[in-house]
C-alpha cells in the first residue's frame, strides 16, 4: 500500500458523495474564512448571536443524523456499542458545530452588531 | 506530513475506512500537508518495459490488476480478456436481496473502470496454453503474452443440484443471491413474500470453496429480522444447514455465530450438503453422512458449489492433487499468487487456489502484492512483498448492525481498528461501513487508487 497516490482519501469521499463533496467543501472553505474575517472584524464574540447560532446547531446536529440515517439505510434503535455512540456523538457534533458557524457568520455579516 | 504517516493513514483507509486515531493524525498533518502534496512527488518511478502482459478476466481483480499495472508501466502492452460487459458489484448482492439498495446498485460497466492504455478484448477465454504461452479466445484467435494474470472469477455449478432451475429462482419461495443483479432482487421478492406469511426457511451453503462465506450467513440474519420486523417469527422456523461441522471456517466466528443463531432461535444442522431440489413441490434433499435427508421449505437460499471455470478447470494451471484439484483453483504460492509451476503466470481473485478468501477484500490485498512479483521479475529482482490471507466480512446480523470480521490465513482476528471497532461486536458502525464506505473503497480499488 506504500506506492499509493495520497490523494486516495479524497478519492474514496468523492466516490461516496459525488459532486456533493466539492459543495462541501467549498461551504467548509468559505464558511470558515467569513467567520474567521467576521471574528478578525468584531474582535469580540457577540453572545446573543452566539446563542441564536447554537440553537440553530442544535437542529443542525439533528439533521445530519437524519442524513446520515438515512444514506446509510439505517433506523434509530440501530447502536449497538461504545463505537456507535462515538459515531453518533461525532455526527451530532459536526453538525451542531457546523451549522452554528455558519449560521453566527451570517448573522453577522447581515446583521452587523451595533457597538 | 512525513510519508510514513501518511502511508499509514491510507493504509487505514485501504482497510474501508479511517481510524480515530488516523484522523486526529490526519487533522494534525492538516491542511499543511495533505492538499499541498503534489500526487506526484509520491508516484513511484514507472518501470520501462516491452512486455506482453495479458489479464484473463475483467471482474474485481483483473481491473485491479489492470489499473496497477498500467500506472507502474511504461511501454507494456496489456490486455484485459472478458465476454462480459457489466461490471457487478457483488458485495451488494446480498444488500440488494434484502431490499436494502436497488438494482442499479451493483451493475456498471467494464469499461468506465478500464484505465487507459490498456485493450479489452471482449471475448470468453477458451483455452489456456501454458507451455505456449499463450491462450485462445473462444474466437479461435490465440493471444500470446510474456506474463499472465488469471482474474476469471470462478462458476456457479448450479447444474450439481438435481433440479434446480435457475430459471424459477423468486417463484414459489426459491431464492438464490449470487446468481446475478437480477435473481437477488428476484430473491428479494421471495423472501419479502415468506417474512409476510412464515413458514419453513432453509438456508445452506455449499461443499465447495465458495465466494464470501459469510453472505450464507447473513441472509439468515436479514430474514430473521425482517419476520420479527413484520410480527410473523412466530410463524415462521428457520434452519441452516452448514456443509461441515462449523458455521464459518475461522473457529472464534463459528463460536460467535453459533451464539447469536441459538439467540436467534435459528436451527443449526451440521453435514447437510443440497443434493437435489423439487422446486414445484418445494422439497430439498440433503446429503448427510446418514443418508438423504428431506426438508419441506416455504424459502430457500440456494446456493450452489462453486468452482473454477471450465477452461481453468480443464487447463494445467489447476491444482494437480489435493483437495482443490477436482474443482480445478489455480495452483499458486498463497503468499504471492504467483503459478507453483509457471513462473510467469499469476492468479488473483476468486480463481486462485488459496485457502479462505473469495472476497472483494482478499483481491484488494491480493492484487498489489501479485503485481509487485510481476514487476520485480521483469525488472530481474526479488519482491519482498507478501500476502498473509487478509480478508474481511462485513457480517450482517440485522438490519442496521455488522459484525467487522477481518482474519488471515492463520485464522487470526485482525481488526482494522482495534479497541475502536470490536470484531465480534454488532455494531451500527460497521453497518455504516457496508452500506456507505464499501462501495466507493471497491471502486477505488477498481481504478488502483486504494
Amino acid at each position: 500500500m506504500k506506492e499509493l497516490d495520497p490523494l486516495v482519501f479524497l478519492v474514496v469521499f468523492q466516490e461516496m458523495l459525488g459532486p456533493l463533496l466539492w459543495l462541501m467543501i467549498a461551504v467548509i472553505v468559505v464558511g470558515t474564512a467569513a467567520f474567521v474575517a467576521l471574528l478578525l472584524k468584531e474582535r469580540t464574540i457577540n453572545s446573543k448571536r452566539l446563542v441564536r447560532a447554537e440553537f440553530a446547531g442544535l437542529l443542525g446536529g439533528v439533521l445530519a443524523l437524519v442524513l446520515m440515517a438515512r444514506v446509510s439505510s439505517s433506523g434509530f434503535t440501530d447502536a449497538g456499542g461504545p463505537a456507535d455512540w462515538f459515531l453518533i456523538a461525532l455526527v451530532f457534533g459536526l453538525g451542531l458545530a457546523g451549522t452554528a458557524i455558519l449560521v453566527y457568520t451570517v448573522l453577522g455579516w447581515r446583521r452587523p452588531a451595533k457597538s | 506530513m512525513d510519508h510514513e504517516t501518511f502511508a499509514r493513514i491510507l493504509d487505514d483507509a485501504g482497510r474501508q475506512g479511517l481510524s480515530r486515531r488516523s484522523f486526529l493524525r490526519l487533522g494534525a498533518a492538516g491542511a499543511g500537508g495533505l492538499l499541498l502534496t503534489p500526487a506526484t512527488a509520491r508516484a513511484a518511478a514507472r518501470l520501462k518495459s516491452p512486455a506482453r502482459i495479458v489479464i484473463a478476466g475483467a471482474g474485481a481483480a483483473g481491473l485491479a490488476a489492470a489499473s496497477h499495472l498500467a500506472a507502474r508501466l511504461d511501454g507494456a502492452s496489456i490486455t484485459l480478456i472478458d465476454a462480459r460487459k457489466e461490471h457487478f458489484y457483488q458485495p451488494g448482492f446480498t444488500l440488494v436481496a434484502s431490499g436494502i439498495k436497488p438494482l442499479s446498485y451493483v451493475v456498471s460497466t467494464t469499461r468506465e473502470y478500464l484505465p487507459g492504455g490498456v485493450e479489452l478484448i471482449e471475448e470468453a477465454v477458451a483455452e489456456f496454453d501454458p507451455e505456449g504461452n499463450k491462450l485462445v479466445t473462444a474466437s479461435g484467435k490465440a493471444v500470446p503474452y510474456d506474463f499472465l494474470v488469471v482474474a476469471t472469477g470462478l462458476k456457479l455449478d448450479y447444474a450439481a443440484i438435481a433440479g434446480m432451475d435457475v430459471e424459477q429462482i423468486g417463484n414459489n419461495g426459491l431464492g438464490s443471491i449470487y446468481h446475478s443483479p437480477a435473481k437477488a432482487e428476484a430473491t428479494w421478492r421471495a423472501m419479502s413474500n415468506f417474512a409476510d406469511n412464515g413458514g419453513v426457511g432453509v438456508f445452506l451453503r455449499p461443499d465447495t470453496e465458495m465466494k464470501c462465506a459469510g453472505a450464507p450467513l447473513k441472509y439468515t440474519f436479514v430474514t430473521d429480522d425482517y419476520l420479527r420486523r413484520r410480527g410473523n417469527r412466530g410463524k415462521a422456523e428457520l434452519v441452516y444447514n452448514a456443509n461441515n461441522k462449523v458455521l464459518f471456517s475461522v473457529p472464534i466466528v463459528h463460536e460467535k455465530v453459533r451464539m447469536l443463531f441459538e439467540d436467534r432461535g435459528v436451527k443449526m444442522n451440521y453435514e447437510r450438503v443440497l443434493q437435489s431440489i423439487d422446486p414445484g413441490r418445494k422439497l430439498a434433499v440433503f446429503r448427510t453422512p446418514v443418508g438423504p435427508v428431506e426438508l419441506q421449505y416455504d424459502f430457500i437460499n440456494v446456493i450452489p458449489p462453486m468452482r473454477a471455470p471450465d477452461p481453468v478447470r480443464n487447463s494445467p494451471l489447476r491444482w494437480m492433487e489435493g483437495a482443490w484439484a477436482n474443482d480445478g483453483w489455480i495452483e499458486v504460492d498463497k503468499h504471492n499468487l504467483r503459478h507453483k509451476r509457471f513462473a510467469n503466470i499469476f492468479a488473483v481473485g476468486d480463481v486462485a487456489g488459496v485457502p479462505k478468501g473469495k472476497t472483494a477484500a482478499s483481491v484488494k490485498w491480493q492484487v498489489p502484492v501479485a503485481v509487485d512479483h510481476l514487476l520485480a521479475t521483469i525488472e530481474g529482482k526479488e519482491s519482498t512483498a507478501h500476502y498473509g490471507g487478509y480478508t474481511s466480512c462485513p457480517l450482517i446480523t440485522r438490519l442496521g448492525q455488522a459484525m467487522l470480521v477481518e482474519f488471515d490465513y492463520r485464522d487470526n482476528l485482525v481488526p482494522s481498528f482495534p479497541g475502536v471497532i470490536a470484531p465480534l461486536e454488532e455494531l451500527w458502525i460497521s453497518w455504516v461501513m457496508k452500506t456507505m464506505a464499501l462501495k466507493p473503497t471497491y471502486v477505488s480499488m477498481l481504478r488502483g487508487r486504494a
